[in-house]
């Protein structure tokens, strides 16, 4: 114990140094961080004019609700926002039932046509046809401008593909399945009745990706689709936002114009507020899958 | 990552038809995992309809393609496309672009996230690391369209709180985004803003699978904290650097393009078009396909010819390797 003490002691110059480095990168990092995404939260409920001149730090000012008002008056957001919520919804489902029938196949070590199937999915993580070659496929199958294609589209990724399978292997011992074959019990049949209620943690995992990847899809709907009514959230903001219609469209009353003005940039901030809304609540109590998800990716794969 | 395994099991089912044809193995296949094939099925056809259909779809690159005579019917040209793009004024000034901006994201966004990770295992109040681990991976998940309205917001010359600032502390008000030298910068440090914590994970996890007795014959021998991170936690790490540098190396053609079209503006096109934007500006927007495949299919092969390199390098020096 004394000669611990004593070493610690000895030891401790050094290490304090380290130690109080450390946190105050760490601390550094962690203020980086957070800040631009709580400025955003408090710009949005603040006075615009205070909130242009600098005056907005810390703390909110001159609260002013407006901004969230008038975005509850848009009806192309809420409209966006069921159709990201559809397009979630479904895709997810969609992609995990893709991911896990391979993924299950590919941990059948007796399988024949397993290597062979595990090249034919690898190849595209290095070469595919492109943005052009697909484009045309789409629009060949008829999918072009239909809510369908946003569901399918992007229906497999192959890294998580390799991590479902790696956990699958991890979770469900081989053994298992022989004595269920024994039983007479058929592949599908134990797929269905045991493999996957035995994967809650890494289907979570893998739908929380997955949802993720849907809901902050711009790109897809902006290539793949044509009518504002299929327009997710994510296009609907890009165009508000990053285009700027908003002020050319939305509004006609000239009485309103300069209130106008003065309210589109409180209301970009609430927009993305709003926007982020679903990943902020969520976030909290889904981080930890997330972090476990590539973990095993990562350790196993 | 994808080392090659051989499989260690197998019944001896498998063994026995091991020695017979391949045919036999075959039929032998069909009729008893004949389900394992129909579970398949669904996700091998979607892939090959997805994946495998356009890179058929390629052929365009050389045919002057249009959409109503089809692949059949559109007439050869060979290479003109390419030779087109090889000529034009666009060609060096994008590919420099992706090259570039793709390099400069990769230095400045390697370091971080190692660096994160080696802070974070060694932080001594747990709860502290796990309040940094939690918001550093905040950004990750935040959408591109949010991230890039957010910077947009925020850099504006007349209303945006860095000019404010800068305004205060006496400098000059800077139109950020109106500017072709400064959007390097902005492109890349916000990748790595969005993108150090999430990076850091994988780090985290192999410096977990470091072996504490390393730490504990490392403490005998004196080292102190720092010394620990340069003999122990940096070797133990290397792997993990080098199959995820080699993995990078085989994007370098592939910038992230949502970001880049979201913060382009007329003023900084200059430094901002990159080879996909202009794939997408020709080929979507104006309905260019054979000449914009022609120009997609240049970075796929540039991609694949840089992973090879990078990867042959690796194994050379290191015996680390994909493949």
């Amino acid at each position: 114990m004394a000669r611990e003490k004593r070493l610690k002691f000895r030891r401790s110059r050094g290490d304090l140094i380290y130690s109080v480095v450390t946190y105050i990168i760490l601390g550094f990092l962690f203020l980086i961080t957070l800040y631009p995404l709580y400025f955003v939260v408090i710009a949005s409920f603040s006075d615009p004019a205070l909130v242009n001149s600098g005056q907005i730090v810390l703390l909110p000012k001159g609260l002013d609700f407006r901004g969230y008002e008038r975005i509850f008056e848009l009806d192309r957001v809420w409209h966006g926002y069921l159709m990201s919520i559809y397009y979630t919804l479904f895709g997810t489902l969609f992609n995990l039932f893709l991911t896990f029938t391979i993924a299950y196949v590919l941990t059948r070590k007796d399988f024949m046509a397993r290597n062979f199937f595990m090249k034919f999915l690898m190849l595209t993580m290095f070469f595919g046809g492109g943005l052009i070659p697909t484009f045309i496929l789409v629009q060949d199958l008829g999918l072009y401008d239909t809510p369908l294609t946003l569901i399918i589209y992007g229906g497999v990724s192959v890294y998580n593909v390799i991590v479902t399978k790696s956990t699958l292997e991890n979770t469900i011992p081989y053994e298992m399945y022989e004595a269920a074959a024994i039983d007479g019990c058929g592949q599908i049949k134990f797929f269905v009745q045991f493999v996957l209620p035995l994967s809650k943690a890494i289907i979570a995992v893998m739908a929380l990706f997955y949802a993720v990847g849907h809901w902050n899809d711009f790109m897809n709907a902006l290539i793949y689709t044509n009518s504002e009514e299929l327009q997710p959230l994510q296009l609907v903001l890009r165009n508000i936002l990053i285009e700027g219609e908003m002020l050319a469209n939305e509004n006609l009353d000239p009485d309103l114009a300069l209130l106008r003005q003065q309210q589109a940039e409180l209301m970009k901030y609430g927009l993305i507020v709003v926007a982020s809304i679903p990943l902020l609540v969520a976030y909290p109590f889904i981080q930890k899958f997330f972090t476990q998800g590539i973990m095993i990716g990562s350790v196993k794969g | 990552m994808f080392g090659k395994k051989k499989d260690a099991g197998g019944s001896a089912v498998l063994y026995a038809s091991k020695k017979k044809k391949f045919s036999e193995r075959l039929r032998f296949s069909f009729s008893h995992h004949y389900e394992l094939y129909l579970l398949a099925l669904p996700t091998l056809i979607y892939v090959f309809i997805f994946c495998y259909i356009p890179i058929y779809g390629l052929q365009m690159a050389f045919q002057n393609f249009s959409i109503a005579k089809g692949f059949g019917e559109s007439e050869w040209v060979g290479f003109k496309h390419f030779i087109k793009f090889f000529n034009s004024y666009q060609f060096w000034p994008t590919l420099w672009n992706t090259v570039s901006l793709s390099f400069y994201s990769l230095i400045a966004g390697f370091f971080p996230p190692i660096i994160l990770a080696l802070l974070l295992h060694h932080v001594k109040a747990r709860k502290f690391g796990k309040v940094v681990q939690m918001v550093t991976y905040a950004p990750h998940f935040i959408s591109v369209v949010v991230l890039a309205s957010m910077l947009r917001l925020m850099l504006s010359p007349s209303s945006g709180v860095i000019n404010t600032m800068i305004e205060f502390f006496g400098g000059e008000e800077v139109d950020f985004m109106g500017s072709a030298n400064l959007f390097p910068h902005i492109y890349v440090w916000s990748g790595v803003w969005q993108g150090m914590g999430w990076g850091s994970i994988i780090y985290l996890s192999a410096l977990c699978g470091i072996s504490p007795e390393l730490y504990e014959a490392a403490k005998m021998d004196g080292a102190g904290e720092f010394q620990r991170i340069l003999h122990v936690d940096i070797p133990g790490l290397m792997p993990t650097i080098v199959t995820m540098l080699i993995l990078n190396s085989g994007q370098i053609m592939n910038v992230g393009m949502q970001k880049v079209l979201l913060l382009q503006t007329p003023l900084n096109l200059e430094t901002s078009e990159i080879i996909s934007t202009y794939v997408y500006k020709s080929g979507i927007l104006s309905a260019r396909y054979s000449y914009s495949a022609a120009v997609g299919l240049f970075q796929s092969v540039v991609n694949v010819i840089m992973l090879v390199t990078v990867n042959t390098i690796s194994r050379k020096v290191s015996e680390n390797s994909l493949w």
